[in-house]
């Protein structure tokens, strides 16, 4: 048994290590959204990024071309949305819907049908490189935080990088500035010059990429084990669109949520040994019924929904435009 | 002509869908057994020889998951049906039908029973809990069908029964080796990966009686329970097993749930593993120790040999086979624990276990009882069994309306005799002393 403040440590460690696919996921939809489509197919493009990721990094030992290609296969994900959506002016909901069953059944279709042949992540040894903690000088010295924030695996790093660098790009770049213009009104946005068609299927595909990405976190956090009675995304491409709106639409705040939402998530998992390790102050956690666990997140992202519509000071960050096609001959 | 490429795509992604769907229809039973090429079991076998006395005779499956999964709860009950009808000399490819991917719905259930009714089914075998009130409602309307439930409680006198199995005693089995194994290691910490704990009977008496066969070899032993509030989820399994390890220094993983997550995770770490519903020593042949396991077959053969007996009039069902609610376990070869994996185990494990299954199936003593069982092994590997009266003693807490309230601890006092089957699959609430939440 480990001692009390041990518990703690882990815990939080989890609660990021477990919990980054959620950040990934967010951040991807965020660039979407703000380019004006709602993209429902988070999911489906998530298990494509994991699963063509991780047979390419197994293939060649190499966890670059394992991102590279998570990225390339999920954003393909994003162009045919793109394509359905921007140029066909298909309904971006049920495209959406679309692409999550699509890319699931094409996640257990690969899956299934190599069967034996599937790969195995021990016998790759720049994946397992790849996935093991890299401390943060000096930082992962710390007490606590040392351990649970600063001792990961460098995806865990990269995500948090994503989300600031796409929260930069939103609000302090040119393009960035377009892009929101684009999201709010495409008219307007297209009367002074912007390539409206061009800035959708680039953000499209960028931010289906970034959500590959957290796909292939994910089957490496399952040690890319293959059994195929559910997905590895497992849902977490739908709390990704939960967050968006619970991030108000900052890539920022993205981090945030994914710690928020991950707390919960990560909690059910830990509250009989933290009941165990306090049991004073936690001692009720066990009494607590589990059903709890898994509605407190959007709980909070109901709250946070009516907070952010009642405090109007700011206005809420979800582009005017969202989920609406932009047709330029109606105009 | 963007109209008329959009429906073109549209069309071409739903195509794509449908065939990865690999051709699952829930409302076409039967009519795609042919379809499952690859699948092991699947009822398509050439099995066209058949010459029985009962070639009209149609059984009838609703499964919760396809019929063409290769692992996991649907497909150890389709192998166990396809089985027993092909050890009857019946052929599953044309007496076999099957409406699949069935949730737990009253109105889909009822459906399900409907197609099958219609389609001929002498004998309709229902695999998921929540089937429940549906089959127990259209045995009345059908008379002249059986009706058989997997894992329920409700029955009729004549045409409808339930199925069920002492899969306790496998895991007390199963628990011998994971104790044994904390020894060599010298570490009394075990965790236990649970869909449930005292929610369910099930699996509170599996905890219970996997935890009093760690004990029987490891007194110091404590079992920790993790669960994960369903029944099968391969990340929070995965998740549950490292919080165990990480937190309890765990060194054998049990699990009662679907995936082998929990296995791989022993594995990974160095740890070690008991697993369920199958053999799991392919996904983790350096940790797994043995499963717990069901022969479904051997329910399923007896049941549909019954069906045939009773010869048309379904109402015989129930008195062929000797009562409503079929409850079998090692003794009949309906529960297992699968093959040790030697290379694993520490020494002597299988001898020990061999002898308690013996004792078991000789039927003079069960898990739940007030006489605990210790292990005298002799220098040649014999083992001798020492029966000691104890107590069969609880943690003190029971269950009870979705709170943990206090409960005289003492189940079954000293030398006592086993307790009530119905306890062990109904109402048991509690865990035996050295289980815990955590």
């Amino acid at each position: 048994m480990n001692g009390s403040s041990d518990v703690l440590t882990l815990f939080l460690f989890n609660i990021v290590l477990v919990n980054i696919p959620l950040l990934y996921g967010t951040v991807g939809e965020i660039l979407t959204e703000k380019a004006g489509s709602l993209n429902l197919g988070v999911e489906g493009t998530m298990a494509v990024g994991a699963i063509f990721g991780y047979l390419a990094g197994c293939a060649t030992d190499s966890l670059l071309t394992g991102l590279l290609t998570a990225f390339a296969a999920a954003g393909l994900c994003g162009g045919l949305f793109a394509l359905l959506t921007v140029t066909l002016q298909a309904n971006q909901n049920v495209t959406g819907l679309t692409i999550t069953t699509f890319g699931l059944g094409l996640y257990f279709f690969v899956g299934k049908g190599l069967g034996e042949r599937w790969p195995a992540m021990t016998d790759v040894p720049a994946l397992v490189r790849g996935f093991t903690a890299v401390e943060v000088p000096v930082l992962s010295r710390l007490p606590v935080a040392g351990k649970a924030l600063f001792s990961h695996n460098v995806l865990v790093y990269l995500g948090v990088l994503i989300a600031a660098l796409a929260w930069w790009y939103l609000n302090y770049t040119k393009t960035g500035l377009r892009l929101r213009a684009v999201g709010e009104n495409p008219a307007a946005a297209d009367s002074v010059g912007v390539n409206i068609q061009l800035y959708k299927y680039v953000h499209l595909i960028a931010g289906s990429g970034i959500m590959g990405l957290g796909g292939f976190y994910m089957a490496l956090n399952m040690s890319g084990s293959f059994e195929g009675s559910n997905c590895w995304i497992n849902g977490y491409g739908w709390i990704a669109i939960a967050l968006v709106i619970f991030a108000n639409w900052n890539p920022l705040l993205a981090i945030l949520g994914t710690l928020v939402f991950g707390f919960f998530n990560t909690l059910q998992i830990y509250a009989g040994a933290l009941a165990g390790a306090f049991p004073g102050a936690l001692g009720w956690l066990n009494a607590l019924p589990p059903q709890m666990f898994k509605a407190l997140p959007f709980l909070i992202t109901a709250v946070v929904l009516i907070a952010t519509s009642v405090r109007k000071r700011e206005g809420p960050g979800q582009p005017a435009s969202l989920g609406l096609n932009y047709f330029r001959e109606e105009r | 002509m963007k109209k008329i490429l959009a429906l073109a795509l549209a069309a071409a992604l739903s195509l794509s869908l449908a065939s990865c769907g690999g051709g699952n229809n829930g409302g076409n039973p039967g009519g795609n057994s042919g379809s499952s090429a690859g699948t092991p079991n699947s009822g398509s076998g050439g099995d066209a020889s058949n010459t029985g006395g009962n070639a009209d005779f149609k059984v009838g499956a609703i499964y919760i998951n396809s019929q063409n999964d290769t692992a996991g709860y649907t497909f150890q009950h389709h192998n166990g049906i396809t089985t027993a009808m092909k050890d009857l000399g019946m052929d599953p490819a044309s007496q076999l039908l099957i409406v699949d991917t069935v949730p737990e719905d009253d109105t889909l259930v009822a459906n399900a029973i409907d197609t099958l009714v219609n389609q001929g089914a002498n004998i309709i075998f229902g695999i998921s809990y929540g089937y429940i009130d549906a089959m127990a409602d259209k045995a009345e309307e059908y008379k002249d069908v059986i009706f058989s439930h997997g894992t329920g409680w409700k029955n009729n006198d004549t045409n409808f029964n339930n199925y069920f199995g002492r899969i306790y005693q496998a895991r007390y089995l199963a628990g011998i080796a994971a104790g044994m194994k904390s020894l060599e290691q010298k570490n009394n910490s075990i965790g236990y990966v649970a869909a449930f704990n005292r929610e369910y009977a099930e699996t509170c008496s599996g905890i219970n009686a996997f935890a009093l066969g760690v004990q029987s070899v490891n007194p110091d032993a404590t079992v920790y329970v993790n669960k994960i509030n369903t029944w099968g989820d391969e990340t929070l399994e995965r998740q549950a097993a490292q919080a165990l390890i990480d937190t309890h220094d765990c060194v054998v993983i049990s699990q009662h749930c679907d995936s082998a997550q929990p296995q791989m995770v022993a594995m990974e770490n160095g740890r070690f593993g008991c697993g369920y519903n199958s053999d799991m020593t392919d996904q983790a042949p350096n940790a797994h120790l043995t499963s717990a396991v069901w022969h479904w077959n051997v329910y399923y053969q007896t049941a549909i040999q019954a069906a045939m007996d009773c010869k048309g009039d379904a109402s015989q069902f129930v008195s062929k086979m000797n009562g409503n609610a079929y409850y079998a376990g090692l003794a009949e070869g309906f529960v297992d624990a699968s093959p040790l994996n030697e290379n694993v185990a520490a020494p002597n494990t299988k001898a020990v276990m061999d002898a308690v299954r013996d004792l078991i199936i000789s039927g003079d003593w069960d898990v739940f009882s007030g006489v605990k069982l210790s292990y005298n092994i002799g220098e040649d590997g014999s083992v001798e069994i020492v029966k000691t009266d104890a107590p069969l003693m609880s943690d003190g807490f029971e269950l009870k309306d979705g709170q943990l309230v206090e409960m005289a601890p003492e189940i079954v006092p000293a030398g006592g005799s086993p307790i009530d089957d119905g306890v062990i699959k109904g109402s048991m609430n509690y865990n035996v002393a050295g289980v815990v939440e955590g």
